[in-house]
């Protein structure tokens, strides 16, 4: 008896200190809370929760078990709808550039998973900056370079940072494709290439229905990969920087009729009708990204432009063969802002929007009672350039409280 | 000449001359004149493209025949100065060999190139051309103005005759981007032992040179490459010295140390771990703010604070675009970065201006907004730190080289179709992208 009595003490001894450093009851005060669900609250509360937001409000009764912190703003963690980041490492040599195989030009089957490092010293950057969710794989450069997944800055194995392990796969449409592989050495062959691959695809997909398994071709990874975008299973990331290559990418995607997302767009201000026409949603190239190549033509003001026509828009940090080996979206987003991109749609684009065109609204992207809990604490304006990111939270922990 | 031609020069000189003498005052703008503390309802009286005078609006009389702008509201600074650029479509030496003291980026640079637009509609007036880091020494800098309209590099250069006056730095580098293959040194210490062979050459051809006491019969053949050397062993011509890490920038303060040359050390990615040497050398500092760190790895140590560690340290600091690699429509952008990351705000916009006048020996004619200085300067729409400012006007020697409400100007600010020709200085033109890292 008196042996159990001892038990039963150390047992909920052990029990009361994991929870106390695993699932730790946080209250956030802000003065400003971007909810993203509303108008944001002046003089807000987020509580915290299990990891998760248990409720948000002014005027909040505070449980004294939960530990408080206080903040000029909060915002939601910010997302990165496109990156390289995890694939594409910080030294920029051979061993930690896993974003593009240049082997052949078509490879879908290529998983991000098997390439992401989770402790890549570029993912802690960007965590330590406040972006909390990151759409990482196999870059542009490949006509298709692999399959996308999405991620936290947390965790110290891809299966701990995993959202969603597939999430689209990858295309380039434009000259970059042809700088890099022998044949295409042109734009219509890359198009050539990439309808054999649909078409090949498409035939893979009647003999599988075949009720009959002994009529079924051998199973082939590529097939099956180009085959979930036949059948909606996966999206299509295409990038295209020029306006041509934006409406040959829309021509492909009507002839297969897959979804697609139109990512770069450097030149998408001259097609506004027509992306919004074909219900697309734009990963934006960053705002600071170099005009030069297929880019040449592009604007600080596109930003704008697409979130007045009411396309949904999200932000990205690209990828960069040389420096910064990562961009920070809040950053490309601030340069938007103070370029003619509404405040409030710039927040969006960095959060609830993002979440939706990546498909993860239901975990990220605003703060609602039962989402993850990952929010970021600033000392100002998160887009001001002299701002501090204070303190960071994912998954209801606090995982970064340097000032940055 | 003819008569005609006579007759059309004096009036060409007579009309230029005109506009130049006519007074132009600017009132109501908070003035930072970088020289002394900022001024609220501050006076700018410019003449002959040349600063007349600054200071409140109460103490300065107005000259009855100037033209009265009043900018209420806003902010009016110096032009800025960047030490480190590529703009202009310049080059420098070739692969023929790692040092090439005698080349002159000066010799090839495109006037009409639209990065200089580029450059104007970020405020900035004053840049230091350089050529690429794929060399131990890649040649001769060019210090040159962003004037009006230039037609030919003459009309950008600070000196008035280029054959005779030295009209900038010396670019050198160290680290991994000059370690390549034969007939380039493939080792830090190889590349060290180059750079001191050259400099006790010179050495030697400056006593030679010394010893003639101006006795032609006696003097050693000119040689262009040790000439522009004795330059920099002078003291005449500044060396510019692109540097990443620690060990490799006290390298350069050892070569300083033996040869006595004035140097400035270049983005110094891994300066803030050697800043007390640094300090203690009197050396200063041109660094860049890049988003992220790595992309090589000599600069995976970069971070944003090294300004003001270098600041606290005791060091002159100062900020450069390195433009292809930083945007020079954002320049402020990278000092705001620095006094986000612990900067003074004070040094900061030194570090935009007369920081980086001092590093081109150019501080007695820009920098600051002072009487007999150059008539450079911006007005800004706010505050200089913030995202939300914007350059309005961009000024150089007393005339408008940029404008915001002017959409063929703002067009090179913004982008868009048609704007940029699309060319992007690689920065290490003769290399394969492998030899880059």
């Amino acid at each position: 008896m008196r042996n159990l009595l001892k038990n039963i003490i150390l047992t909920s001894a052990i029990l009361a200190s994991s929870i106390a450093t695993q699932a730790q009851n946080i209250a956030v005060k802000g003065e400003k809370v971007y909810t993203m669900e509303g108008k944001y609250l002046e003089n807000g509360v987020v509580l915290i929760k299990d990891g998760k937001v248990e409720k948000t409000g002014v005027n909040l009764n505070i449980p004294s078990n939960y530990e408080v912190y206080s903040a000029k703003v909060v915002t939601p963690g910010f997302i990165d709808a496109h990156s390289v980041v995890g694939l594409a490492g910080i030294f920029n040599q051979k061993h930690d550039q896993d974003q593009l195989e240049d082997s052949s030009p078509i490879q879908p089957e290529l998983r991000a998973i098997d390439a992401y490092n989770a402790r890549e010293a570029l993912v802690v950057f960007l965590r330590e900056m406040g972006i909390t969710t990151v759409h990482t794989g196999h870059g542009p450069g490949a006509l298709m370079s692999g399959k996308t997944m999405i991620v936290k800055t947390v965790g110290d194995t891809a299966e701990e940072a995993i959202v969603k392990e597939e999430a689209m796969i990858a295309m380039t449409i434009g000259s970059s494709v042809a700088s890099k592989f022998k044949s295409p050495g042109t734009r219509s062959k890359g198009i050539a290439m990439l309808r054999e691959t649909f078409v090949k695809a498409q035939t893979y997909q009647e003999k599988m229905k075949n009720k009959d398994a002994s009529k079924h071709p051998e199973r082939n990874l590529k097939d099956e990969a180009v085959g979930k975008l036949l059948t909606g299973e996966l999206t299509a990331l295409v990038t295209a920087q020029t306006s041509r290559d934006i409406i040959t990418a829309l021509r492909l995607a009507e002839e297969f009729k897959f979804k697609m997302i139109l990512d770069g767009g450097a030149e998408v201000y001259m097609v506004l009708d027509e992306i919004k026409k074909a219900g697309i949603s734009v990963i934006i190239h960053p705002t600071m990204m170099r005009t030069y190549g297929d880019s040449q033509h592009a604007s600080f003001e596109t930003t704008g432009k697409v979130a007045d026509f009411g396309i949904p828009m999200a932000f990205q940090s690209g990828f960069e063969g040389y420096v910064p080996k990562t961009r920070v979206v809040t950053f490309e987003a601030a340069i938007a802002v103070a370029n003619g991109l509404d405040y409030e749609k710039a927040m969006k684009a960095l959060t609830i929007v993002a979440a939706k065109i990546l498909g993860i609204e239901n975990r990220v992207g605003s703060l609602k009672a039962g989402k993850d809990a990952d929010l970021v604490l600033y000392d100002g304006d998160p887009f001001e350039y002299t701002s501090h990111v204070e303190k960071v939270i994912v998954n209801g922990k606090v995982v970064s409280d340097k000032r940055k | 000449m003819n008569v005609k031609t006579g007759l059309f020069l004096a009036c060409v000189l007579f009309s230029s001359q005109g506009l130049m003498a006519q007074t132009q005052v600017f009132k109501g703008a908070k003035i930072y004149p970088i020289s002394g503390e900022p001024i609220e309802n501050g006076v700018l009286i410019v003449k002959n493209g040349k600063i007349e005078s600054v200071g409140k609006g109460n103490d300065i009389k107005i000259p009855k025949d100037a033209v009265v702008t009043d900018i209420s509201g806003k902010v009016i600074m110096p032009g800025l100065v960047d030490t480190h650029s590529h703009i202009g479509n310049g080059d420098g030496g070739d692969g023929s060999g790692p040092l090439h003291p005698d080349v002159r980026i000066l010799d090839a640079i495109d006037v009409n190139s639209d990065t200089f637009k580029k450059a104007r509609a970020g405020g900035i007036t004053t840049v230091n051309i350089m050529p690429g880091s794929g060399h131990l020494m890649s040649g001769q800098t060019a210090y040159v103005k962003l004037r009006k309209d230039p037609r030919t590099i003459n009309d950008m250069l600070f000196v008035s005759d280029p054959i005779n006056e030295i009209a900038g730095g010396m670019k050198m580098a160290n680290g991994t981007n000059s370690l390549r293959g034969k007939p380039f040194s493939g080792t830090r210490g190889k590349s060290v032992a180059l750079v001191r062979e050259l400099f006790v050459k010179a050495q030697h051809y400056k006593s030679k040179m010394e010893a003639a006491k101006g006795d032609k019969s006696k003097l050693p053949a000119r040689d262009l490459e040790l000439e522009a050397i004795v330059q920099v062993l002078d003291g005449k011509r500044v060396v510019h010295f692109h540097t990443h890490r620690h060990d490799d920038i006290m390298t350069i303060l050892r070569l300083k140390k033996e040869f006595g040359f004035k140097v400035v050390l270049h983005h110094v990615s891994e300066g803030w771990k050697v800043a007390k040497e640094i300090a203690e050398a009197g050396v200063p500092c041109s660094i860049i703010t890049i988003d992220s760190p790595g992309g090589k790895m000599e600069a995976v140590d970069l971070i944003f604070e090294t300004g003001g560690i270098l600041e606290k340290a005791g060091v002159l600091v100062g900020y450069h675009t390195d433009d292809g690699i930083t945007d020079s429509r954002l320049f402020l952008r990278s000092a705001a970065i620095g006094f986000r990351a612990g900067m003074s705000e004070k040094k900061a916009l030194e570090s935009l201006t007369i920081a980086n006048a001092k590093m081109l020996d150019l501080d007695k004619r820009v920098g600051t907004l002072e009487k007999g200085k150059d008539a450079d300067f911006i007005i800004l729409s706010g505050n200089p730190l913030s995202v939300y400012t914007h350059v309005l006007q961009t000024w150089v020697e007393g005339q408008k080289v940029f404008d915001y409400s002017n959409p063929d100007d703002k067009k090179y600010l913004t982008g868009g179709p048609d704007v940029f020709r699309g060319e992007f200085y690689s920065h290490h033109d003769d290399l394969s992208e492998g030899d880059m890292k």
